[in-house]
């Protein structure tokens, strides 16, 4: 078991719950028993070296793998009893996960009737004016910027409004302005009760989304506290460590 | 890892929502394009200009000719819009964000072979009378059933071609893959679809043509439900 | 759970051979079952010495369905169980079964020339054969182009379950199609009428090739085993994760 025991601070219910999660690949252990709980309002920040897994955790969490071995619950309902569950969990990744043919407003679009939202050429709307590239809805994605594109895509993710948010290195290729505005909607997210799970390899931007942070690596948590109780500076040293240990 | 389970009866009005979402979707994108359709029309119609030329009129009649023809170029113009098919799922990882839907894995498959299949039967819709015109072969009174037989043999191609084309694409070699995998499974239909054509334009009675039309049909029905329950073993799970 | 299995079944710590008895005796049958067709069996009234090949055709053939059977068998197995050795036996009786598939495809014209003066005919034998020939080669690529086992092993099995629910269409097509274009029977199935030495060389051959079955799959198996250890090997060495 990693680190500290964690109390969640404002004892909301859980969003999502990992339960002693192991994954294998042909024998190795990318997940080696992982346990946390992410409740409404928090945001998980989980860093790591490449290799640590977490990419594979993220996975994992958004039904796209089936664990070797223990349980995730989202919403109390397990992410494998069906696929009810991931209707509450939005993914972004560093892969746009767009398709480039179609228009932004068409890619939201799809994403929302695909989870069963109603009206969704409203919720597209509302989604891609809250990421503040309405004003392109009608480009062809592959016509728009990487930094447009994330935060189309980031739309996407949130149409539906889901309970848990995914992201997995969302940062990767975006410039100044869009990571500003990153940041703003994922904490705007949070701000409104959802759980957040980001990966990263930037610290600060982690950090200044997170109200708990981990640290993997080689497939287990070997840290995890809440954001209040951490020094940035002594944890980056840590962290760096941890890095330099595992190259 | 448990096997995945078959959607039970009541979810089949869901299963069948989101697969019509998924081929709408895909539909839009090629009509966005248009690139594979059209390469897929001009090829068929290429097909048919070489065939023509490449063998002795005076030996074998236009109209003797057409039924093989005709299917094969259904074949390989078919290859070409299958292998787009899940190449669109592929740039940008569009495939993580099917998977993490709420939606069932075989509605996904279901949604592509439906895109697939009217993809395969707009083709057809142009060769076919593109081979009435150049072949001279009367289609009065034998186009609804030709058609009939079109749709049944485009049922099959598209089953296992849209499977192989989610597996080959996947792999290193996915434009070599496709054709050899799903070749010796096009064989049964195009055979059926060529005798029951051949009998149809020679106009011979039906009953001649149902033992062939009855393979086609078995073939049909056995194959988008293999198909449809094979495909989530070929997803990274 | 699947992790301890993946290198399940490897020989013991007395790292067994490739080449082993078994092989040895399975060239030896197949020796003794050659003498005994070239000297010991009488040739066939009409068809004189070329009709010898047929001792090699059609065991070779039985055992290439066999192959076959064994593959779609294993790949049920696999996905049901995911053990990675159920895998391993579909891939060397795949290979074998190649083998065996293209003895009965350059044996059948060797023997249709001399009597019937063609090379290849469409027989339903013959036909079938081409297509298993097909799916074959089709699975191996398949094999080839994929470089992760796990993916590797469940699309195979994929391809070996459809692969099998084929045969019977294709063989559905080619009865059809034959009945309906009458063609010279060149390679006639097992006449129930054959004389005694000949039914016994038939079927010494068949448990020659059998046997050679048996051993090719178990060689290649075991060579299925050391490249998977190899391959842990050098993915644990390259670094923990």
């Amino acid at each position: 078991m990693p680190g500290a025991a964690l109390e969640s601070i404002n004892a909301k219910p859980p969003v999502v719950e990992a339960e002693g999660l192991v994954r294998a690949f042909s024998g190795r252990r990318a997940v080696d028993g992982v346990d946390f709980t992410i409740s409404a309002g928090e945001c998980l920040a989980l860093f790591g070296p490449n290799g640590a897994g977490k990419t594979t955790l993220l996975r994992l969490l958004a039904g796209l793998l089936a664990p070797t071995a223990g349980s995730c619950r989202v919403g109390g309902v397990s992410l494998r009893a069906g696929r009810a569950a991931r209707a509450e969990v939005g993914l972004v990744s560093h892969a746009s996960m767009l398709y480039g043919a179609l228009t932004a407003r068409e890619n939201v679009e799809f994403a929302a009737r695909m989870y069963g939202v109603r009206d969704a050429t409203r919720a597209a709307k509302r989604a891609l004016v809250q990421m503040r590239v309405a004003d392109r809805a009608e480009a062809p994605v592959r016509a728009l910027s990487r930094g447009l594109q994330q935060r189309v895509s980031i739309a996407r993710a949130i149409v539906h409004e889901p309970r848990l948010l995914l992201c997995d290195e969302p940062y990767t290729g975006l410039d100044e302005v869009g990571s500003a505005a990153l940041t703003t909607a994922l904490a705007e997210r949070r701000d409104r009760g959802a759980a957040l799970l980001l990966v990263t390899h930037n610290l600060n931007e982690g950090l200044a989304l997170a109200t708990h942070a981990a640290i993997m690596r080689r497939g287990r948590f070997v840290r995890h506290e809440s954001r209040i109780a951490l020094d940035p500076v002594s944890y980056a040293t840590a962290y760096r460590e941890l890095v330099t240990a595992d190259a | 890892m448990a096997a995945p389970a078959m959607p039970t009866a009541p979810e089949l009005p869901e299963l069948l929502r989101a697969a019509w979402l998924i081929a709408r979707k895909d539909l839009a994108i090629e009509f966005r394009t248009r690139t594979a359709f059209f390469s897929a029309v001009v090829f068929a119609l290429l097909g048919l200009t070489i065939f023509y030329f490449a063998w002795d009129a005076t030996a074998v009649a236009a109209i003797d000719l057409a039924p093989g023809v005709l299917w094969v170029i259904f074949t390989f113009s078919g290859l070409l819009g299958l292998q787009r098919s899940f190449g669109v799922e592929q740039a940008d990882r569009a495939m993580d964000a099917l998977l993490a839907a709420p939606v069932d894995r075989e509605a996904i498959y279901l949604g592509k072979a439906i895109a697939n299949f009217l993809f395969v039967a707009g083709v057809q819709a142009i060769s076919i009378p593109a081979l009435a015109l150049f072949y001279n072969v009367p289609l009065a009174g034998v186009w609804l059933p030709l058609a009939g037989i079109a749709l049944l043999a485009a049922i099959g191609l598209v089953a296992v071609g849209t499977l192989f084309s989610a597996m080959a694409v996947n792999t290193r070699l996915a434009e070599l893959l496709l054709p050899m995998l799903s070749l010796p499974f096009f064989i049964p239909v195009v055979t059926a679809a060529a005798q029951t054509t051949a009998r149809l334009l020679a106009g011979r009675p039906a009953a001649e043509a149902w033992p062939w039309l009855r393979i086609l049909l078995g073939f049909d029905l056995v194959f988008v439900v293999a198909c449809a329950i094979a495909f989530p073993y070929t997803l990274d799970e | 759970m699947t992790e301890r299995l993946s290198i399940a079944g490897a020989p013991s710590a007395t790292r067994a051979p490739i080449v082993d008895g078994w092989l040895a005796a399975a060239a030896l049958a197949v020796a003794a079952a050659y003498v005994r067709i070239i000297w010991f069996t009488p040739p066939e009234a009409t068809q004189g010495l070329a009709q010898k090949i047929y001792y090699l055709h059609l065991p070779a053939a039985l055992n290439a369905y066999i192959a076959f059977a064994v593959v779609a068998v294993t790949s049920i197995v696999y996905l049901w169980l995911r053990d990675p050795r159920a895998d391993r036996v579909a891939e060397a009786s795949a290979e074998v079964g190649l083998l065996f598939t293209t003895v009965v495809l350059t044996t059948g014209p060797i023997w249709g020339k001399p009597i019937w003066g063609t090379w290849w005919t469409w027989d339903a034998r013959l036909t079938l054969t081409l297509f298993l020939w097909f799916i074959y080669a089709g699975y191996l690529v398949l094999r080839g182009a994929i470089p992760e086992p796990e993916m590797r092993a469940r699309y195979s099995a994929v391809l070996g379950i459809l692969g099998a629910l084929l045969i019977p269409f294709i063989h559905m097509s080619v009865y059809l199609f034959r009945t309906l274009h009458p063609m010279p029977i060149v390679l006639k199935p097992d006449r129930p009428s054959l004389p005694p030495e000949m039914l016994q060389t038939l079927l010494f051959s068949f448990a020659a090739f059998f046997l050679a079955y048996l051993a090719l799959v178990r060689a290649r198996y075991r060579l299925a085993v050391e490249r998977a250890l190899l391959a842990e090997r050098e993915s644990h060495s390259e670094g923990e994760r």
